[in-house]
């Protein structure tokens, strides 16, 4: 995935100061690697192309997977349904039973998943009638954590930390939170900035390692999302364990530094949300109407015309993964403050995993990413619904999830492996004919 | 060479079959690629369609291989009226076709690439490659051809995977070949390897539509010429019609295909090399000890084979190289050690030689890559936020300033043909008052009508003031544009030469002669055969 030609050496254009002598400077004994030779798109291009196909198609082959994937779900409830199973049995006496006993199954999964995650007047309690807030409490953290793998991928870093800068993003909100005392508005303040810090810090790391040494920013993010596991498991052994509790769990957060409820006590819908869609306009702006955004898109899309056109692309890198490390830690800060509401080992559950699903999903784009994210929520908040009412297994919706990767993923992945070129991805590059050194001399005599 | 005259050819070879286009017009949404094209090809000539980036060549042969449905119009094999639904349907009724752009399955063999779409199965439905293999070296055999069943595709060089493109259309019994751009990936000694085979072919019955842009490869293999403008014919004409005649029916106005510029006038020498060293990692040294100075309004243009310290040279003006040891002034002022935002910055104009790897990002539409070193400025973003308004204005400006075709602004760059995006990297960066203007390989890959275009420009900006370096490894190019020319071999520079030097001079230099050394053995050639070069 590393681009052959893209440059790890810092170029800091405000440090890089005119050379006085009139020798001029000579920085052969500069530690930074000097530029690599260009070549063509070659084989390691083809990994960072295949990245970037899976990661901003069309919009279509998103819809695509997702209802391709919910056929196939569909056939999974329908044929290991018991009563299907027992239509089956005399299936060639009447086939109609069959095919009605599979569609009572698929449609009552479905149905009731929709309910699930949308409306469902036959619940007992409000929680479950109004399943669409539990929808958009469960998107909270993957939108902010989805736009944080979609703004880094669009500066072309595949940014597969946001799990570990989730929890660093939740150790810092959660140390300022019941670490300290401050009044009600300004304590919230201080636990999201603090998130976003810890999280920038995490992704920070990989984006700075990227830019001065080359290191691969996908290896030192999954070693990262290590480091970051077992520090919060130590510090909630140590320093951020609750002393009333035997268990590794810190102190609850207090009610200053905990999002307000926008619904009431009855729903978990909290003002996480409403950060989380700030968050979408706010990154939609930066990538699309602002400078920084131009050069993030420029250096993803291709790094070497951004070098040749002024841009200090490992400062993108690390500007980049500072912004994208921050939102992930404001997922962090959306789990601590507003759902889980203290600190364990598991805050980031699988977040931070979903979330490169939901920017792949959603193309890369902030809107998509959003709508992404209320997909996923939607599965997650249906998903037990369906399992309770339609007895379907949950697992389904794990397959389908998965399902729509692979769709989205695959046909790339193949023409990838046979080095296919796409039909709609330009053609090459045409290598320039070279004069021989041979032909022309013998010309030139 | 040409080969044998279309009438006899018909006497000889009954299996050739005449092809007609009759009316073929192809529109995409608004834009209308092909306009009522009428096409004859004769049985065993070399057809040549010749037309500019843009003009619908590609659209139309890919409506002849069934690629695209046509609007209206019809194909006549053999005088039948045909229909092809895809290219199984042409190949079919005889019809091949070579894409500007290989489709090839790189990791497969060559006669697994034959064979893809037509494998035959033997016992047990293993896949049997003998017959093909045999068939391959049939072919290969009967017109020199020179491939390897067995070799892997992408290990070989551009001009052979180029054969098997032509093998597999053979292998489905084409009568008629076409083929797309073949010459543009191809070396001087590549192509004339094709031009040999292409003879062969149509001396053993096969037609050839040939596709170029090169008005010197059309005028020596093709039989006969249709020339294409902006999606209709614009004529045709025999290969024997002169340069200038073909480049203007191309065009659509007359070309003038040498440059006329006035002398230089150059003034103060206010860009200065000195001492200039680059060195590799490994400590090579890619530029050794370079020195020389250019002055406001003169063009130096840099000669030299491929590969002889020239790319590095403009990169270490730009900033671009870390390894960096002499001085590089303008106007007083070092640039050595400034980052490339501060070279930019201080006057300098560059285009990179490689205008789709350095110049452009391809998935940026053309409006952003119009400003893609100016985004920062005031005219373009107020504080961090793009000023979109500007940018698309300035876009439209230069669009039309620069003839840039496109659909529109907003189209991504990549989608624009060689000539087209070379226009907008120019554009870009002639759009901002310059103390110095470099530009690597120009014109590379682009159409006649826009060379002159570029050239123009470029001569422009000399007679604005603006000190210019041009490299070129194109001797033409180098020779029209030069006021005076300096000859890079193995990063040193061999000496610089006034503009109107003569090729034999700077082939020796560029071989590795200073410029006394060349004079002499120059000077003692003409003596020894006793006659002026
Ligand atoms: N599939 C397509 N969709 C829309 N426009 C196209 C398509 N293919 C070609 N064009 C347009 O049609 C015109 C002719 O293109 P083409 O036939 O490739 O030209 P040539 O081969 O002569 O360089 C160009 O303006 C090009 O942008
Ligand atoms: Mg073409």
């Amino acid at each position: 995935m590393t681009d052959p030609r893209t440059e790890p050496a810092p170029e800091d254009s405000l440090s890089a100061a005119p050379a006085g002598s009139p020798g001029g400077a000579d920085l052969t004994g500069a530690a930074a690697p000097m530029k690599l030779p260009r070549t063509g798109p070659g084989k390691d291009e083809r990994g960072k192309d295949l990245i970037r196909e899976i990661m901003t198609g069309s919009g279509l082959v998103s819809v695509l997977a997702v209802v391709v994937a919910l056929l196939i779900g569909a056939v999974l409830i329908a044929v290991t349904d018991a009563r299907v199973a027992a239509a089956a049995g005399y299936f060639f006496a009447q086939p109609g039973d069959t095919f009605a006993a599979m569609w009572a199954a698929v449609s009552e999964a479905y149905g009731s998943l929709f309910r699930g995650a949308t409306y469902d007047p036959t619940a007992r309690t409000w929680l479950g009638q109004l399943g669409i807030f539990e929808t958009l409490t469960f998107a909270t953290p993957l939108i902010l954590a989805g736009l944080s793998v979609t703004i880094a991928f669009r500066a072309g870093l595949f940014n597969i930390g946001a799990q570990g800068q989730i929890i660093l993003g939740a150790i810092f909100a959660g140390a300022l939170g019941f670490g300290m005392q401050l009044p009600p508005g300004i304590h919230l303040l201080v636990v999201i900035v603090g998130g976003a810090v810890g999280g920038a810090i995490w992704g920070g790391i990989a984006g700075l390692l990227k830019a001065r040494t080359g290191a691969h920013e996908v290896i030192v993010t999954i070693m990262l999302n290590y480091i970051a596991v077992n520090l919060v498991l130590y510090l909630l052994k140590n320093q951020l364990k609750d002393p009333a509790s035997s268990n590794p769990v810190s102190p609850p957060m207090p009610g200053s530094a905990v999002f307000p409820l926008l619904l009431g006590p009855n729903f978990r819908l909290n003002a996480g949300f409403i950060l989380a869609v700030l968050a979408v306009i706010a990154i939609a702006w930066l990538l699309n109407r602002s400078t920084l955004g131009f050069e993030f898109r420029a250096i993803g899309a291709n790094p070497n015309a951004a070098r040749t056109a002024g841009m200090v692309v490992s400062r993108g890198y690390i500007v980049v993964m500072l912004i994208s490390g921050g939102l992930s830690g404001l997922a962090g800060v959306s789990q601590i403050s507003g759902t889980e509401r203290s600190l364990d080992a598991d805050v980031a559950g699988n977040i931070g995993f979903d979330a490169i699903t939901v920017a792949l999903l959603g193309r890369s784009t902030p809107w998509g990413t959003f709508f992404a994210a209320l997909l996923f929520g939607a599965f997650k908040a249906g998903g037990t619904s369906m399992a309770v009412n339609a007895d379907v297994s949950i697992d389904i919706v794990l397959v389908v999830q998965s399902l729509i990767v692979l769709f989205i993923a695959a046909p790339p992945l193949i023409r990838a492996i046979f080095r296919v070129k796409s039909p709609t991805i330009n053609p090459p590059t045409i290598k320039p004919p070279t004069i021989s050194a041979q032909a022309t001399r013998g010309a030139a005599v | 060479m040409k080969s044998v005259p279309a009438s006899d050819t018909n006497l000889r070879m009954v299996a050739t079959l005449k092809l007609e286009l009759k009316g073929i017009t192809k529109s995409f949404g608004s834009l209308v690629a092909n306009d009522r094209i009428d096409l004859v090809v004769e049985p065993g000539e070399i057809h040549c369609l010749l037309g500019e980036n843009g003009a619908g060549k590609s659209t139309l042969m890919n409506v002849l291989y069934g690629l695209y449905e046509p609007t209206s119009g019809e194909i006549l094999v053999d005088g039948q009226a045909v229909k092809f639904s895809g290219p199984g349907d042409a190949m079919a009724a005889g019809i091949g076709m070579v894409h500007q752009h290989f489709m090839l399955v790189p990791v497969f063999t060559v006669a697994e690439n034959v064979a893809l779409g037509r494998e035959s199965t033997g016992l047990g439905g293993v896949l049997d490659l003998e017959q093909t293999r045999k068939k391959i070296r049939e072919i290969s055999a009967k017109f020199g051809f020179n491939v390897d069943p067995d070799a892997v595709i992408e290990e070989l060089p551009v001009g052979v995977q180029q054969r098997v493109e032509i093998i597999k259309a053979l292998v489905r019994d084409a009568r008629i070949l076409i083929l797309d751009e073949p010459t543009a990936v191809l070396t001087p000694q590549e192509t004339d390897e094709l031009m040999d085979i292409m003879r062969q072919l149509t001396a053993g019955g096969t037609s050839i539509v040939f596709i170029s842009h090169k008005l010197r490869e059309v005028k020596a293999i093709s039989d006969r010429i249709t020339v294409i403008r902006r999606g209709k014919v614009v004529g045709t004409a025999d290969p024997s019609a002169s340069t200038t005649d073909l480049a203007s029916m191309m065009v659509g106005r007359s070309v003038n295909l040498s440059l006329d510029k006035a002398p230089a006038r150059p003034g103060e020498e206010v860009f200065r090399i000195r001492n200039l060293t680059v060195m590799s990692d490994d400590g090579t040294r890619l530029v050794d000890d370079v020195s020389f100075a250019v002055a406001t309004g003169e063009i130096l243009t840099v000669a030299g084979v491929q590969g002889n310290g020239q790319t590095e040279l403009t990169e270490a003006v730009l900033g671009l190289h870390r390894h960096v040891r002499g001085s590089i002034t303008l106007d007083g002022h070092e640039l050595v050690g400034r980052s490339v935002r501060q070279v930019l910055d201080a006057g300098v104009g560059f285009v990179p030689e490689d205008r789709r790897i350095d110049g452009l990002v391809g998935a940026f539409s053309i409006a952003e890559n119009l400003v893609l070193d100016l985004y920062g400025k005031k005219e373009f973003s107020r504080g961090s936020m793009m000023n979109r308004t500007a940018i698309a204005e300035h876009a439209a400006r230069k669009i039309e300033e620069f003839d840039v075709r496109t659909p529109s602004a907003q189209a991504p760059a990549d989608k624009l043909s060689g000539g087209n995006q070379q226009k907008v990297v120019l554009a870009r960066e002639l759009s901002r008052p310059l103390k110095l203007f470099i530009a690597s390989q120009p014109t590379r890959g682009v159409d006649v009508g826009s060379i002159e275009f570029l050239h123009k420009r470029i001569v422009a900006e000399r007679d604005q003031g603006t000190p210019v370096i041009i490299v070129s490894t194109e001797l033409d190019e180098v020779l029209e544009l030069a006021d005076r020319i300096a000859v890079l071999f193995a990063g040193r520079l061999m000496g610089i030469v006034p503009g109107k030097s003569s090729r034999d001079l700077l082939g020796l230099m560029m071989a590795g002669l200073s410029a006394d050394e060349a004079r002499a053995q120059l000077s003692a050639t003409t003596t020894l055969k006793g006659e002026p070069s």
